[in-house]
């Protein structure tokens, strides 16, 4: 979240699109129903109507996997009605920037694509730059190749017809969202959105977040009460984990995992550290080196020096242009080039796309070991349905954890808050921590590399790992303090003429303060400050005061980074430091500091050409980004159909899929489009009542009494023209798999109007696998592709296509 | 809360189905889950049962308008000023408590069934196995701790509030207003006033299971005026309940509850 979920109370319009929220973040709905009490609209856009539509003021279907075409269209409405926030646009975003004559778009392709690669060569996606090396800006907004031009001509295709036939929604209800949603573009007025797994699940789902991230800087809803592009994660953590890089292409703190051809430091930090001409750009990441070294310092230690690059040989690297997903794990192992699997807390034969691949594939491991509370249908999988269990090889091993209430620790929400938990009950049995268990397990590992040697010995053999206690035991404490980050020698720190001492040994209180040299560690930048140099564990805090009035509540726990809690918040105020929205004052700039929020860098604010920066300092322009370059797939977001969808043909374009995305192709990766034989659009998703596989909520017999076993949810209209009954026992199939499950038919799927002919949806929930109950139904992902989003790879499991039958 | 007569609001445009009220009360109250299969309803229990005290119903529903909304109304005890079942208990399991509330002292319930067929929200549910009813008792244990009864504690959105009578009688009218269209407010008028009460955001008549016009049954009425009193003078409660049971509504017959399959426990 930009935001976070208090914050939503101070909204005047929330767009829910891509998220379920009622259903799936219960607790923070009422966040949003506070809103709703203060005359906000809500909001929801959704292909079918849930829990969360029922506490909206309306509620707007649209086809899976056509977003970007519905907000391509907002895009459209803002700029022809003259809705946007000009003021902010001129100045806070890049749309005054000229870009490169070579750029263009034609026919649903961006300059420079290599369809063999399906890559692009981005060299022309850049902007024509003054001597200076600043770039060129057109102030009037009115040069021909301006963003705002470019951006202009582009969604110009996404008219209310266009945008109508390829989503489904009417184009009434079109016209109603766009209207009420950009209202929100008058400098006191806020609108938010709230998007979840319904958004990320799509081959172009980081495009999808993309573009509404433009509506918000077209809008100034940027940096604002009430306003910001907000992910709602939730009890996986997900905040925290992507926080502490659980995607494969991430170091802590969102640092980039390097690759081969970076096989020096300096040539690994040139590539990742931005570099600007532009005075008034704070460009933040300039500081890369400093917050990489750290993260070496605190693999290693003392072992990391000057000399050894910090140990920088010693991080594996990635081969460049291979991605590392998921996905490709599986697709890997069902070649049969993985050996031995860690699934820690997660049931990837329930939960990873085309579960019969993934089922096959983890027949060929040699080894598998679980972590997890419970057994689950991946541990299980050798005596899986279907499986010749006296022909699987693998030696399983599953030891048992503790929960998350079983141990102390942090958790982050949505908000980038880091709350600090003690642990409220002793595990089970011979549960221990997965903390633990990955201390014991590793110091092993150290004993034999030690004796044996191995590839990489020294990476391993160096390990700075001190994280027990003086029993021997894992300290969440000490891991804790190593993320914040120790002075590793006597420092003295200067800031506007007063010098600080810091001791060796004491605690960083801010990743302002760490160096490139050595002198600190860090094992996550942006948790550096979770802690006072004094030793104070600020994500323990628990203080309940107001100051603004806004909900921020500064003094509970501590909010990355350096616990500010709403980010880019300069943008809220004018290029002078006066609040735009004098209601919702969230930062003002007194002539000498700012007052509010912790404001994004101490600079003044950008009216001052001498020391005034930009408020965007994450961007090397220090500008919002209408035109990204950094996207797989283009520089502005463009509709691709789904790779399983109802067209042979995009409405828009020649180009039917995202042409970035990576195509698998084993044999059991099957895709049928426009296939007559799979002719509904299907969708999946989780209920209130069972928690993401279900692993730890089936056995949970309270839960399991209100949502006992897998259903469909379909239409009353289809269910008739297929002579199905409410609660008749029916099949599901894909091209790739087939599921057995309960009809729940139901007037909250009704059918499209998709290009002029009538297109059915259903939905399944992702909660059920065989293992437990026994009559419960299997996984949903039998009928899954294995297919991504083209930046992240998070797999396309929202929109996809299938049958429906009677058994 | 002690001492004082309370009312629960059940505000019906706030509530989000999330159902952590029919988990917390069976969690709190410690009774058992049964194991249930998928109607095509997200309804279950598909009803109120022995060992289901409050239940969120859900309804599609389609205005003579043609517009959609799915309702959620969770069911239980409505705690009666004027309550039929402890009327025409004759055992006394069942009793006003001091908070208005309508009590059960189950190790005094004979299973007599009589307020399963009085009840005028078709609240009170029996079981073979123990032949006793149950039902909610708004979590007494917890108000003489000066608690929140579970369901209310549990309810994320604040669809769920308790409080003094008088206060929340107005907040629910007050909500209703605010609310405009046909939203209304149930439970303040009849049966001289139940201790939940709801802000419903359509007619009642359009709810499922929802009497428009609850009252104490007649027979009830002369139970308790006439046949009661001299009941327990001359043959004993037992007997005369049975009695009457029979006389109103024939023979006892296996309960509907005791159809579905009891699996584990929770």
């Amino acid at each position: 979240m930009t935001n976070h979920y208090i914050d939503l109370k101070n909204s005047d319009c929330i767009l829910i699109m891509g998220s379920n929220a009622a259903e799936h973040h219960p607790i923070a709905f009422k966040w949003i129903l506070r809103a709703k009490e203060r005359g906000a609209k809500i909001i929801h856009v959704d292909p079918r109507y849930t829990r969360t539509s029922a506490r909206c003021d309306y509620h707007v279907p649209l086809r899976s996997g056509t977003d970007i075409a519905f907000l391509g269209g907002m895009i459209h409405y803002i700029l022809t009605e003259n809705k946007f926030f000009k003021e902010y646009v001129v100045n806070y975003t890049n749309a005054s920037f000229i870009v490169d004559s070579g750029f263009h778009f034609k026919d649903g392709l961006f300059s420079g694509y290599d369809a063999k690669k399906r890559k692009y060569n981005k060299e022309t996606w850049v902007f024509e730059k003054e001597g200076s090396g600043i770039p060129k800006r057109d102030m009037t907004l009115s040069h021909p190749r301006t963003v705002f031009q470019l951006m202009k001509r582009h969604y110009s295709r996404y008219t209310p017809d266009k945008v109508s036939g390829i989503t489904g929604v009417s184009k009434e209800n079109l016209l109603k969202v766009y209207a009420e949603y950009g209202a929100t573009g008058a400098p006191d007025k806020a609108g938010t959105e709230c998007y979840a797994l319904g958004w990320t699940h799509h081959t172009t789902g980081s495009q999808i977040i993309r573009t509404m991230s433009m509506i918000q800087l077209l809008l100034g809803n940027m940096g604002i009460a009430g306003g910001g592009v907000n992910a709602l994660r939730g009890e996986p953590n997900v905040q925290g984990s992507t926080d502490h890089c659980i995607l494969y292409g991430n170091l802590p703190g969102y640092l980039k995992m390097p690759t081969a051809s970076l096989d020096t430091l300096e040539k690994y930090l040139h590539k990742c550290t931005p570099e600007t001409k532009d005075p008034q750009s704070a460009n933040y990441y300039q500081h890369y080196p400093k917050f990489f070294v750290s993260l070496l310092k605190s693999f290693w230690g003392e072992k990391a020096t000057p000399e050894n690059g910090f140990g920088y040989h010693w991080l594996p690297k990635m081969d460049d242009g291979v991605a590392y997903s998921l996905m490709h794990l599986f697709d890997k192992m069902y070649e049969g080039k993985i050996k031995g699997l860690f699934a820690v807390g997660t049931d990837p034969a329930v939960s990873a796309p085309n579960t019969a691949k993934v089922r096959k594939a983890l027949e060929k491991l040699d080894w598998l070991v679980g972590e997890n509370i419970f057994d689950n249908e991946t541990h299980s999988f050798w005596k899986g349905p279907g499986v010749d269990t006296k022909s699987v090889k693998t030696e399983v091993f599953l030891l048992p954890a503790s929960a998350s209430m079983e141990k102390e620790g942090s958790q982050s929400n949505s908000g980038r808050w880091v709350q600090w938990k003690y642990k409220a009950a002793e595990a089970d049995g011979d549960a221990i921590p997965v903390g633990e268990i990955t201390i014991r397990i590793m110091a092993e590992i150290q004993k034999l590399y030690a004796k044996e040697g191995g590839p990489n010995a020294e990476a391993i053999v160096n390990l700075k790992w001190d994280y027990t206690d003086r029993q021997g035991r894992y300290d969440a404490l000490k891991v804790a303090k190593q993320i914040n980050g120790y002075f590793l020698k006597d420092t003295v720190i200067e800031d506007k003429g007063t010098k600080t001492e810091f001791k060796k040994g004491q605690l960083v209180p801010t990743f302002g303060m760490l160096h490139a040299d050595g002198a600190t560690s860090s094992g996550n930048w942006i948790m550096s400050g979770s802690f006072g140099a004094n030793g104070e564990n600020k994500m323990a805090k628990r203080g309940k005061e107001d100051p603004t009035g806004l909900g921020l509540y500064p003094n509970w726990s501590f909010c990355w980074p350096v616990n500010r809690r709403i980010i880019y918040n300069r943008a809220s105020c004018d290029m002078n430091g006066k609040p735009y929205n004098p209601k919702r004052k969230l930062l003002e700039w007194t002539g000498d500091k700012w007052v509010g929020d912790v404001p994004d860098g101490p600079w003044p604010p950008q009216a001052d050409k001498a020391k005034g920066k930009y408020p965007f300092i994450m961007k090397a322009d220090g500008l919002g980004a209408l035109f990204g370059p950094g996207m797989a797939e283009g520089p502005f977001p463009e509709h691709y159909e789904p790779l399983e969808g109802p067209l042979a043909k995009n409405p828009l374009s020649g180009q039917l899929i995202n042409p970035a995305i990576e195509l698998f192709k084993s044999d059991l990766d099957k895709v049928a489009n426009a296939d007559a034989r799979f002719p509904y659009v299907c969708t999946t998703y989780s209920c209130t009542e069972h928690w993401c596989s279900g692993a730890l909520t089936r056995w949970q017999l309270w839960l399991l009494e209100m949502q006992p076993e897998l259903y469909v949810e379909i239409g009353e209209k289809l269910a008739k023209e297929k002579g199905i009954q409410n609660g008749e026992r029916i099949k599901v199939s894909s091209i790739r798999g087939e599921v057995p499950c309960v009809a729940m038919v139901t007037k909250r799927f009704q059918p499209f109007t998709i290009e002029g002919k009538t297109v059915h949806q259903v939905g399944l929930p992702f909660n059920y696998g065989w293992l437990f109950p026994k009559d419960g139904g299997d996984s949903t992902n039998f009928l899954t592709p294995t297919v991504g989003d083209a930046n992240t790879f998070c797999p396309e499991y929202k929109a996809f296509m299938v049958n429906v039958t009677k058994l | 809360m002690k001492g004082i007569e309370l009312v629960k609001l059940i505000d019906t445009s706030l509530c989000t189905a999330c159902r952590g009220c029919q988990v917390a009360c069976k969690q709190w109250n410690e009774v058992p889950a049964f194991r249930t299969k998928n109607n095509g309803s997200y309804q279950n229990p598909p009803d109120l049962q022995w060992n289901t005290w409050t239940l969120i119903r859900f309804q599609e529903y389609e205005d003579a308008g043609g517009k959609f909304t799915w309702l959620f109304r969770k069911d239980g005890c409505m705690h009666c000023t004027d309550a039929a079942c402890v009327r025409v208990c004759p055992s006394g399991a069942l009793y006003h408590t001091p908070f208005g509330t309508v009590g059960l002292r189950k190790e005094k319930c004979i299973g007599c069934k009589e307020c399963v067929s009085a009840c005028p929200f078709n609240i009170p549910r029996y079981d073979k196995a123990t032949d006793k009813i149950y039902k909610c008792d708004l979590c007494q244990g917890r108000l003489q701790d000066n608690l929140s009864p579970a369901c209310v504690k549990s309810c994320p959105t604040g669809a769920l509030t308790i409080g003094a009578r008088e206060a929340m009688i107005k907040k629910a009218h007050a909500r209703a207003k605010a609310l405009g269209g046909d939203a209304n407010v149930y439970g303040d008028k009849f049966v001289d006033g139940t201790h939940v009460i709801y802000v419903l955001k359509e007619k009642p008549e359009v709810y499922d299971a929802l009497p428009v016009n609850p009252h104490v049954p007649l027979s009830v009425m002369a139970w308790k005026d006439l046949l009661k009193p001299l009941s327990l003078v001359a043959a004993g409660g037992v007997l005369a309940a049975s009695f009457l049971h029979y006389i109103i509504h024939g023979p006892k017959t296996p309960d509907d509850a005791d159809n579905q399959t009891k699996e584990g426990g929770a």
